[in-house]
This record gives structure tokens, C-alpha cells and sequence, in this order.
């Protein structure tokens, strides 16, 4: 008889070739522990290739999923569990399973040419190098191929359904629900009853081979995590993101106009939405980045709201066009989900690196207002956010993911859409001012008092025709002017534009509990974007030990919140984690003459939570105590 | 909230180029069209006269001006919308033609020109120009051929004649020009065609044809720079000798020119290369007669190959290409129509949307 154990959490990455189906199978485990009620997060890891040579390290995928029954921040620095199905992806993966940790791996594929591919001179599945793990070597492939030998399919494609039979056998070992895979393979194979009928047995006869042979002594459970009432439903960054575009050029009641050019990690954003054309989104798959931005800034000309979606080598691209739409003043979203730089970089791994170049990295005096997500989820929010500042503001707006979230899926408490307010696109309709005769005329740069926005006039509207361009604008009439006071009014202006914005957001919340015995942290972890979950995983760790440490998040990067400089000057030491050479500290450094810690890592993953932790415990600890007060007389 | 009357989201508008475009009630005339800003091209400037012939043409075409909208690159032509009384944007080097694509598409009621110029158009902007012609989306483009970069004050461009010597080229341009009807057709283009700055009432023919045509029109305007590359087109354009110069094209017309129209255009039965003869020689029924609806681009190709590459001395001039095809806008606002026609995208739908279909409901108070 198994005996069941609870745990709070377990961590398991799913690790085989490319083309073994491992984003596949964590994806499922991930439905279906959101479905049961876990809190969940998750970080596929994938190589650029396609098909890297099978059987290498290069080609090596991976999925990592948390789930736990209290709310976590991450997916985990290290497995619990480690699925291989091969002896580059034991080799890649197993150095991050600490020790005693549970390891499945497929025999089939532990061939001595397999074994020598990746450099093992004999089978760690049999030489004892694996005696501090609980191994377990299985012929997964075997299984699977004479459980579905009735479908009448090659050994190859039998062999394919093995990714399901090691699902079928983790669903078992961890009391997953399995209807939502059942139902998954039945849809998705409808039209190939075979392939369809091999998935479904060789996923429930894993489930069965946990619950028969006597392999496993223990089995698991992990609780529902408890979290506010409501409808749930897991959701990844750029599906949030997608969404969140979709609602907000709803709330606008204006049609949306998509241009992009498909790049890693952001082209999920552009073939999802061009599944909601329902919803009045056009997407236009232009044939470069640069027409991509152009388009979308033609079309916000002509009254859509216009939206380019991109990644790093992409924001270079599109810098002149964004350039553009700064001296048009023309609502305008630009979406870069960051990935590891620079030049091509590794297209699927993870940074915040393009902070400074989406800040500055256009000609000229070029103010653009820059938000960031910080979770999956937060990409919905974020995007509508985005739609509203660029509309109500006349500006481009860039917004800033990366791969880890844009990737990593997380619950998601659905919003009631009837919630979100409405964003006015304030179309001008008619003349704004007269000329010297009484005649009434249209001055395409006349700006809103309060927040310095000029009208929004589009084609069609009879007598406000004007022309915009790249050349400066005389203010008001927006004719071409060299004239230099004219030149620095203008940009102290746009500059004004931008800077005024921060009246019109929230001030940044600081997450600071006061102990017991009332004394306050005196150091402050900052952070930006992605890194929430890690450093908010890593406070709760620090105050766990009974050390004091407060937390605040930014969405807002430009401009940043009002209060920013003083909660800022309100710690003896901010701390500063970014998965980049310290460029939010930067740039707080030169706004506000504080001297934040940089806390960089760039190795194309997020910030370990356990080692971010033990980082934050030295600092503290290694805070000189405060100079005594010493009195007005003293 | 503000909100103005705007077609609703796809109508699917088919015809001619300008179906879909709303009509003036008013005529209108030059004036209409003229802006209050100062023209600013070099006296004698090949530019005055297009900018003189398309204010003259655009009220012939009935369209309210708000409805126009004019969108450049950069060069000496690119300052074009600023003079005419219409929605116009001014852009950046290269890239009208992609944020046009994003205008026509937005917009079924607008009638959309890009103006641009030999280096904008061919070098810097070159793949734009050829997707915006690949996809046929329904845009008039007018592109002014001086085969020189004017702004940036005498330098070589992609169309120079090989050998040319300019400020970057002092021992003379080592690449090979572009024929932009060539290249045009190359991409397939539906509408190619080419004109000449000076001869107004062909200008304004050609103009007519590509507001006519739906989906991308590319107008060819050889151009004359009087400052940097003066004459470069005075064999077609001076009295003396454009009768041999200019091989006009006019549909439905056999291909004959020349003085006392000796010479005409007959096509090799075999190789389908087109090669000029006297018309004695052949006799008048072997020339070939000018078909601009022909569907292979390979003959309107052919013909553009009658052009000098090196210093202009001789030309095929009038609409190379004129053939029906799908545009790109009108097949993007069907897709969008289809997928909103009978469905709602209103506030429920939209709840629906952001649901999707795995959801589960969580209710704490059952602890």
C-alpha cells in the first residue's frame, strides 16, 4: 500500500529533447493544478532551435512547474523532481536537484551512443552516481510503445505518446485531476483518432503503472491554496497581454491596429490577436519591424489605436518611427517583451536589459512614457494602462515584459470587464481657435491646459486638415519652425508632456510592516518588472528569519511615482535586484541622488529566490547601526 | 465622449480606386487644395510643376479634401503634403509607404497618396516599396525620379547612371541602377507607370489612371534637379529630339514613335525581348500593340527593359501595367467584417473573451 504524504509545495521540471514534448507536458500539469486549485508558476525553458541535434545539450527543453497551497511568487530555484527523458537533459538538469531529490528517468533512451553524445563514459543511471537521489530508471518509451500497440502506429510515433505516459505517472504520483488532459487530448487529436487513442492510453496507463507496481512507496498530495473567491483561469503573460489590448481598445470604443513582425518571445502576442478580429483588432504582419511600428502609426493617424509588439533587436529597429510618433504626438503602444541581450543574444532566455534603451535610445530630446508587468496576469492590467496614457496623452507608450513572464502562467482572479473605466479618444470635431478675421481656424498644436495633449484630429473631419511630420512644429499651428526659442519651447514641452503624467498615477506603495516591537526596516528592496515574484519570495524569506526588510514594486518608469524620491530617502539602504547591469539604479541615482545598491544578475533566467534571500540577510546584517542621536546640545 | 462619424469596421469597399472615398457637395477647385505654407523648392525645380498638376487634377475627382491624405518620406519632394490642403503627414526617410499601409487599411474613405523620391523610395525604403506593391494595397504613389539625392546636396542615388560622378563618387559610382518600372513589375505591382514632370496634360492622364486603379498605383516622374543633375532627362524633354526619345505607351495603340513615326516597338516571338525598329523594315503589323491589361508581367517587364539604364536618351513612357487584383485593405477589413458580422463584441462578449474557456470558481467562505 502507498503511503501518502501532504507537502505545502514541490517543484518539478520536465526535461527531454525538443522535440519530446516537454512544454506540452508541463503545460498540462500546470492546467490541471490550477484547475485543482494550487497556486501555480512556471518557466518553460527552451532552446532557439527548432530541432537542435537530438539527443545533445544544446537541444535539450525544459519546463519547470511550482505548485504549492499558499500563494508563491516563483517557479522555484531548484526541482524537487526531475523527469528525463534522455541523458542530455539528466546531464543539463541535474545539478539544479539538490540532493535527495526524486529523479524519473526513461532507460530507453540511455544508449551508449546517447551516453557518449553528451560526454558520460558510463551510464550514471547504473555507475552509482546517482546513490544520493532517489532515482528512478524506468523504460518509459517501452511502456508506452506496447501500451498502444493496438493503434496500429510506427514504433515512432507510438514512441511519441511517452510524454503522456510520464504525465499519466506524475498525475498519479501527485493526485492530479486528469479530466482536463483527457478532454485536452481528445480536442486536440479529434481529426487523428489514432494518434488521439495512443495519447489517452498511454497517459492513463502511466497514471495506472504509479497506481500497480509498487515502484513508488510514496505519493503525494498538495492542497488547494486558499485564495479570495472569484473565477480563476491560469493565464501566461502575453495570452494577459493579448487580452488587456483587446479590452482596452474596447473601453475606447475604437478599432485596434496591430503591426508587428514575429520575433522571439513576443510573436504570441501578434497570432493571438489576430484570433480576435471579432473584437475590431486588424493585425498586420509587416515585412520588417520598422514597417511594423510604421503602420501602426499610420493607422493611430487615421484614428485606431495603433499597437507594435516586439523584442529587443526590434525596439532598436523601431526607434526612429517611435521618434516620429513623439513629435506627431499620436497615441501609440509599443510592447517589448525583453529577452537576454545584446545583438541577438539568447532569444529564449529572460532579461530586463532594454530599460535604458526603451528610456533613451532615440535621437534627440525623445520623452516616451515606460510601464512595466511585473506577473503574467499583470501584463492584462499593464496593456490597458498603456492604451490609456497613449490616448488621454497623445504619445507613444512603451511596455516593458520579458520572457519569463510572458512565458510563465500563473491563476488569474478574471476581472469584471464592466469594472475597467472607459478611455475617451477625445477626436477633435471642430475648429479650436479664429484667425486675425474671426474666421474659425484649427491649430493641430493647441494643447489641453492640463495635460499639455494637443487634439486628436483624423482624416475625415471636415476642416481640420493639417499636416504633422517629423520636422519640429511652431507651437500651435505645428508648421515647420527652425526658430530656436520656438525649438526649445517645444522641447521642454513634449519633455513637460511627459513629466506631467505622474499627476495622473498612483504613488508607489511601500510593503513595510512594522515589528511588533515598533522598530521599522531600514532597508528597502526595490524592484522593477519580472523580478516581483523573486524579490517578493525572497522578503518573505528574509522576514521569516525575523529580520526586517520593506518591498515596493515600480510599474511606472517613466515618469516614475511622486513619492518615489522620498521613499526612497526614507531607508538607510536600497537594494536594487534587475537582471541587467543596474540600470534601474541608474537611473535612480541620477534623479534623485541616492545611493542605491545594485543587485545585477544576467545569466538569462530570474533572480534566484534562495539565493536573492541569503544575499539580502548578509546586507542587512552588514548595516552599520545608526549614528546615536545626539541631542540639539550635545 | 467624443465621438465622430467614421465608417464602421470593414466595410469591404470594392471598384475603382476611390469607391468608398465620400464625394464633395461642393466642387472644389486648385485653390482647395492649396495650403497656407510657402512653397520652398529650388527656383526651377522639377517639383512645382507635379505639385501644380496634382492641385490642378485632385478636384476633378470629387473627393471631400478631408478625405485625402498625403503621406511622405524624406528628400526635396517629400516636403510635398505641406503645400496641399489635405490630412497629410510629413514622415521619415524611407518609410511612407509602410504607414500609408496602415492609413488605407484603417481607412476605406480615405484616398491615400504617398509621395516620395528615387533614394527614399529605392534605397533606404526599397523593401517597403516592394511589399506595399506584392500586397497591392490601395495607395497612389508617386515617386519623383530626379537620379540624384537632392536634400543631402549631390550625392549618387540608386538610379544615377553607372559611372556617374558626384560628391561621394568623384571617380564615378561603381553600382548599378535601379529601373523603378522595372522593379515595380518585378514585384508584380497592378498599376506601373511613368511620366514626365514637364508634360502636364500627360501627368495629369497618368494620374488619373493610378486614382482610377484600385490598389497600389506606383507613378514614375522623371524629374528634373536643376541644381545637382540638370538635364537629366532633356532628350525626353526637349523639343528637338523627344520624338525619338519618348516610346509612348498608350493602350490599345500599336508602339510607334519617332519622327514622321518611323520607328516602333516589335517583340521577338521566341526570346519575348522587345527591341526598337525602323517601321519600314518590319511593317506596321509587326509592331507590337500596347496592352496594359495583360495579366504576365513579363510583357509589361519587357517593355520597361526599352529604357536607358546609363544616360537617358530613350524612354517608354505612359502605364506600362494596369491589371485587376485584390487589394490588401479591402481583404483585411473583410476578414475583420466576417469575424464581426452577427457576433458581439460588446461588454459580455468581452467578459467571455477574457474568461476563456478553462476557468474555475474559488469560494473561501466554505472554510
Amino acid at each position: 500500500m502507498t503511503e501518502v504524504r501532504t507537502l505545502d509545495r514541490v517543484v518539478i521540471r520536465f526535461a527531454g529533447d525538443s522535440g519530446d514534448g516537454m512544454q506540452l507536458t508541463g503545460d498540462r500539469f500546470t492546467a490541471d493544478s490550477a484547475v485543482f486549485g494550487n497556486d501555480i508558476s512556471t518557466l518553460p525553458n527552451f532552446p532557439a532551435e527548432i530541432r537542435a541535434p537530438a539527443g545533445t545539450l544544446p537541444g535539450v527543453s525544459s519546463f519547470q512547474l511550482h505548485f504549492a497551497n499558499y500563494d508563491i511568487m516563483t517557479p522555484g530555484d531548484r526541482p524537487d523532481v526531475l523527469v528525463a527523458m534522455n541523458p542530455a537533459a539528466l546531464k543539463a538538469n541535474i545539478a539544479d536537484v539538490p540532493r535527495g531529490g526524486l529523479i524519473i528517468a526513461d532507460t530507453a533512451d540511455f544508449t551508449t551512443r546517447n551516453l557518449a553524445k553528451v560526454g558520460y563514459a558510463a551510464n550514471p543511471l547504473e555507475d552509482g552516481s546517482l546513490d544520493d537521489y532517489q532515482l528512478h530508471a524506468l523504460d518509459l518509451t517501452g511502456m508506452t510503445v506496447a501500451a498502444v500497440k493496438e493503434f496500429g502506429l510506427s514504433r515512432k510515433d507510438a514512441s511519441r505518446a511517452k510524454n503522456m505516459f510520464s504525465l499519466g505517472l506524475l498525475s498519479w504520483l501527485y493526485h492530479r485531476p486528469t479530466e482536463g488532459t483527457l478532454a485536452f487530448l481528445t480536442t486536440k487529436f479529434a481529426n487523428k483518432p489514432a494518434i488521439r487513442d495512443a495519447n489517452v492510453t498511454a497517459f492513463k496507463t502511466g497514471f495506472a503503472f504509479g497506481e500497480t507496481t509498487e515502484v513508488f512507496a510514496v505519493s503525494y498530495e498538495v492542497a488547494p491554496a486558499p485564495m479570495p473567491s472569484g473565477r480563476y483561469r491560469q493565464v501566461s503573460g502575453n495570452l494577459a497581454m493579448s487580452l488587456g489590448l483587446v479590452a482596452a481598445a474596447r473601453k475606447a470604443d475604437l478599432p485596434m491596429f496591430l503591426g508587428s513582425y514575429p520575433i522571439t518571445p513576443a510573436s504570441d502576442i501578434l497570432q493571438e490577436l489576430s484570433k480576435h478580429k471579432r473584437f475590431g483588432i486588424t493585425t498586420f504582419q509587416a515585412e520588417d519591424e520598422i514597417a511594423g511600428v510604421g503602420a501602426a502609426l499610420g493607422a493611430s493617424f487615421a484614428g485606431h489605436i495603433g499597437v507594435t509588439t516586439t523584442s529587443g533587436p526590434g525596439m532598436a529597429l523601431k526607434a526612429e518611427t517611435i521618434g516620429l510618433g513623439v513629435m506627431t504626438e499620436l497615441p501609440l503602444v509599443i510592447i517589448d517583451v525583453q529577452r537576454a541581450g545584446p545583438s541577438t543574444g539568447m532569444p529564449t532566455k529572460t532579461e530586463q536589459a532594454d530599460l535604458l534603451q526603451v528610456m533613451f535610445g532615440r535621437n534627440g530630446e525623445s520623452p516616451v512614457p515606460v510601464i512595466a508587468a511585473s506577473t503574467p496576469a499583470d501584463c492584462f492590467d499593464t496593456a490597458i494602462e498603456a492604451v490609456r496614457i497613449a490616448v488621454k496623452y497623445r504619445t507613444p507608450v512603451i511596455v516593458l515584459s520579458d520572457g519569463y513572464i510572458a512565458n510563465g502562467a500563473e491563476p488569474w482572479q478574471v476581472p469584471d470587464v464592466s469594472a475597467i473605466p472607459p478611455i475617451d479618444p477625445g477626436f477633435a470635431t471642430e475648429a479650436n481657435a479664429t484667425d486675425a478675421a474671426g474666421k474659425p481656424l484649427f491649430l493641430p498644436y493647441l494643447r489641453d491646459e492640463e495635460t499639455l495633449a494637443r487634439p486628436w484630429a483624423i482624416p475625415g473631419t471636415a476642416g481640420l486638415q493639417h499636416r504633422i511630420g517629423g520636422i519640429e512644429k511652431a507651437r500651435d499651428t505645428g508648421a515647420v519652425s527652425y526658430d530656436p526659442a520656438n525649438h526649445e519651447e517645444m522641447v521642454r514641452t513634449r519633455q513637460a508632456k511627459v513629466d506631467g503624467i505622474v499627476r495622473d498615477i498612483p504613488d508607489v506603495v511601500v510593503d513595510d510592516p512594522t515589528a511588533p516591537d515598533g522598530t521599522r526596516a531600514r532597508t528597502l528592496v526595490l524592484g522593477w518588472g519580472s523580478t516581483y515574484g523573486p524579490i517578493a519570495a525572497a522578503v518573505r524569506r528574509v522576514r521569516n528569519t525575523g529580520r526586517q526588510v520593506a518591498q515596493a514594486h515600480l510599474r511606472h518608469l517613466n515618469p516614475f511615482p511622486a513619492n518615489l524620491g522620498e521613499v526612497l530617502r526614507a531607508y538607510d539602504r536600497v537594494i536594487v535586484p534587475e537582471m541587467n547591469l543596474g540600470q534601474l539604479a541608474l537611473l535612480l541615482r541620477g534623479k534623485y541622488l541616492v545611493d542605491v545598491h545594485s543587485y545585477s544578475r544576467v545569466r538569462g533566467l530570474p533572480i534566484s529566490l534562495s539565493e536573492l534571500a541569503r544575499d539580502l540577510e548578509l546586507e542587512i546584517d552588514a548595516l552599520p547601526e545608526p549614528a546615536p542621536f545626539e541631542g540639539a546640545f550635545a | 465622449m467624443t465621438t465622430i462619424d467614421r465608417p464602421s469596421i470593414g466595410s469591404g469597399v470594392r471598384g475603382g480606386g476611390l469607391a468608398g472615398v465620400p464625394l464633395s457637395l461642393e466642387p472644389l477647385t486648385r485653390k482647395d487644395f492649396t495650403s497656407d505654407q510657402e512653397v520652398r523648392w529650388c527656383p526651377g525645380c522639377g517639383d512645382y510643376a507635379v505639385l501644380a498638376a496634382f492641385q490642378g487634377f485632385m478636384p476633378e475627382l470629387g473627393i471631400k479634401k478631408e478625405n485625402t491624405v498625403i503621406v511622405s518620406g524624406i528628400g526635396c519632394s517629400s516636403r510635398f503634403p505641406y503645400y496641399v490642403d489635405s490630412f497629410g503627414m510629413h514622415s521619415i526617410h524611407g518609410r511612407a509607404t509602410a504607414i500609408a499601409t496602415g492609413v488605407a487599411t484603417a481607412r476605406p474613405d480615405a484616398a491615400v497618396f504617398v509621395i516620395t523620391g528615387d533614394g527614399d523610395a529605392l534605397s533606404i525604403g526599397g523593401n517597403h516599396l516592394i511589399h506595399i506593391l506584392r500586397r497591392n494595397v490601395n495607395v497612389t504613389i508617386l515617386l519623383f525620379n530626379n537620379r540624384i539625392y537632392g536634400l543631402t546636396k549631390g550625392q549618387y542615388s540608386p538610379t544615377s547612371e553607372l559611372g556617374k560622378v558626384t560628391k561621394t563618387t568623384p571617380l564615378g559610382s561603381l553600382d548599378n541602377p535601379f529601373n523603378p518600372v522595372s522593379l515595380a513589375i518585378g514585384a508584380e505591382a497592378t498599376f506601373v507607370a511613368r511620366t514626365i514632370d514637364s508634360d502636364r496634360k500627360h501627368l495629369t492622364s497618368v494620374l488619373r489612371a493610378a486614382a482610377a486603379h484600385r490598389g497600389t498605383s506606383l507613378v514614375e516622374i522623371y524629374q528634373n534637379c536643376p541644381i545637382f543633375n540638370d538635364d537629366a532627362f532633356a532628350a525626353v524633354k526637349d523639343r528637338e529630339t523627344s520624338a525619338d526619345a519618348i516610346i509612348p505607351l498608350t493602350h490599345g495603340e500599336p508602339i510607334r514613335f519617332g519622327e514622321g513615326l518611323r520607328l516602333g516597338v516589335v517583340r521577338d516571338s521566341r526570346t519575348g525581348e522587345f527591341s526598337v525598329v525602323e517601321v519600314d523594315a518590319v511593317g506596321v503589323d509587326a509592331l507590337v500593340v500596347h496592352d496594359a491589361h495583360i495579366q504576365d508581367p513579363s510583357y509589361a517587364f519587357g517593355l520597361s527593359r526599352l529604357t536607358d539604364a546609363g544616360v537617358l536618351h530613350r524612354a517608354p513612357i505612359g502605364v506600362f501595367r494596369d491589371v485587376e487584383a485584390p487589394a490588401y485593405d479591402d481583404l483585411a477589413r473583410d476578414q475583420v467584417a466576417l469575424a464581426t458580422s452577427g457576433r458581439s463584441h460588446d461588454e459580455a462578449a468581452l467578459q467571455d473573451l477574457v474568461n476563456g474557456g478553462d476557468t474555475w470558481l474559488v469560494d473561501d467562505t466554505e472554510d
